[in-house]
């Protein structure tokens, strides 16, 4: 569908008056509404770039769909990693309604004009790394994405409840994986504990920067496209996550970690952002790699599309 | 840091800032499949519900991909597509003329009507 045409003059004021108050009642954005161009510019950003993060993050895990140790593990992880494909399916969508191009938007993230999340320019050297992922990194994901679920715009929101519910899947897979892996052998349980200890600090950095180096943020939250800051989030993973870590007997990288007993809450080391600044300039271990794959997979295909646009055009009509 | 980067893009933070480019460019090369609206019924005595959209070369596979897409977990027993090019919609700006005249009819409400409480099944 087509952005709206208006048959009488516009009164700009009145719309903008009119998209105002429908973000102060709490109420949801519409395709057809009207809406002031920033806001439209931003979902759009937000929305194509987690679709990327969704459809990259097939690689890190793919890389082992091959190597599982069993048939069970193997179902679960290609269950997941088809999962993926789906939430970038369902975000691509939501990021038509706003009349982005899907087509533009591979194009986009495959000429590094978008990006992705960092996370996944990391690599994943042993087979617990896919555990780690499902626990830590999804875990992370999760506490991004729930409060999303109530974001302003309805696609973006509704695309995020289908999202949020598979996700419950990952992380159990992932933690599931871990508690069989830590009732193994010693080996079995130092590569878990290596894993942990690669993945904790750039799971960490999956929120973004502190609130105070966040200078756009306000606008976002009083758009509602953003419900809690960077801060407020990440302190919410820590404290979900270090329970499930004693659980699973494994230390988390950080000397400085404890409870705090006046509030409650985890206190945790400094984060090191020049890590998070580079890998997000493109100098992670496998930024390129991963670009490079998803070219392969937009061009070295492009005869099927051709072919099915070839069969579907020989048949039209036909079938009516 | 240079550029805003925010949180919630989901999978983890990612630069949202002005240079980020969004208008979408004409592709060239590529053929342009037309976009699907999805309906899935959630099962038996519900109705079909919009869940979303795709683009397919054809209706045929047009439904395959929408299995794939929108029911991995059973969440479907029957799936329509339908061109979103061939949806006919209300203007949200007709808003007022359009529904204003079920508006100003309140008789067709059932709490319209006063009945006193000691009217038996009513």
């Amino acid at each position: 569908m087509s952005a709206p045409t208006l048959d009488r003059p516009t009164d700009e004021a009145a719309l903008q008056r009119q998209f105002e108050a429908t973000i102060a009642a709490d109420r949801r954005v519409e395709p057809r509404d009207w809406m002031p161009e920033g806001y439209r510019r931003t979902l759009i950003r937000q929305i194509a770039q987690h679709a990327h993060s969704e459809i990259i993050g097939m690689q890190p895990e793919g890389d082992w769909l091959l190597a599982a140790p069993s048939l069970r593990r193997k179902a679960i992880l290609l269950a997941k990693v088809q999962d993926e494909a789906g939430h970038g399916m369902y975000l691509y969508s939501a990021a038509e309604t706003l009349g982005a191009d899907r087509a533009d938007l591979t194009d986009k993230l495959i000429e590094k004009k978008q990006k992705y999340s960092s996370i996944f320019n990391y690599p994943t050297l042993t087979y617990a790394d896919v555990g780690v992922i499902g626990w830590l990194v999804d875990g992370a994901a999760i506490c991004n994405q729930v409060p999303l679920c109530r974001s302003s715009y309805g696609p973006y929101a509704r695309a995020m409840i289908r999202v949020c519910k598979e996700e419950s899947f990952h992380q159990r897979q992932g933690y599931e994986l871990l508690m069989t892996m830590m009732r193994g052998t010693p080996e079995q349980r130092a590569m878990v504990q290596d894993a942990v200890d690669r993945w904790w600090w750039p799971s960490l950095m999956m929120f973004g920067p502190p609130d105070d180096d966040s200078p756009n943020s306000a606008q976002s939250m009083a758009w509602g496209i953003k419900r809690h800051s960077n801060d407020e989030l990440r302190q919410r993973y820590v404290d979900m996550t270090v329970p499930q870590a004693e659980f699973l007997g494994v230390t988390l990288p950080d000397p400085e970690l404890r409870l705090d007993p006046d509030t409650g809450r985890h206190r945790f080391g400094a984060i090191d952002w020049s890590e998070f600044k580079a890998v997000l300039a493109g100098n992670g271990p496998c930024n390129d790699e991963r670009i490079a794959r998803r070219r392969a997979a937009r061009d070295d295909n492009a005869w099927v599309t051709e072919a099915a646009t070839a069969y579907a055009e020989k048949h039209a009509g036909a079938v009516a | 840091m240079s550029t805003d980067v925010t949180a919630e893009g989901g999978h983890g933070a990612v630069p949202t800032g002005p240079e980020v480019p969004t208008t979408p460019a004409p592709s060239v090369s590529r053929r342009d499949w037309p976009l699907y609206e999805v309906f899935v019924r959630g099962k038996r005595g519900l109705n079909h519900v919009h869940v979303g959209s795709l683009h397919a070369p054809d209706d045929e596979m047009a439904v395959h991909a929408a299995r794939d897409v929108y029911t991995r977990r059973n969440e479907g027993v029957s799936i329509w597509v339908v061109k979103a090019a061939d949806i006919t919609a209300s203007s949200p700006d007709e808003k007022d003329p359009m529904f204003a005249p079920s508006g100003d009819k309140v008789y067709r409400h059932p709490t319209f009507y006063e009945i006193p409480e000691n009217v038996p099944h009513m």
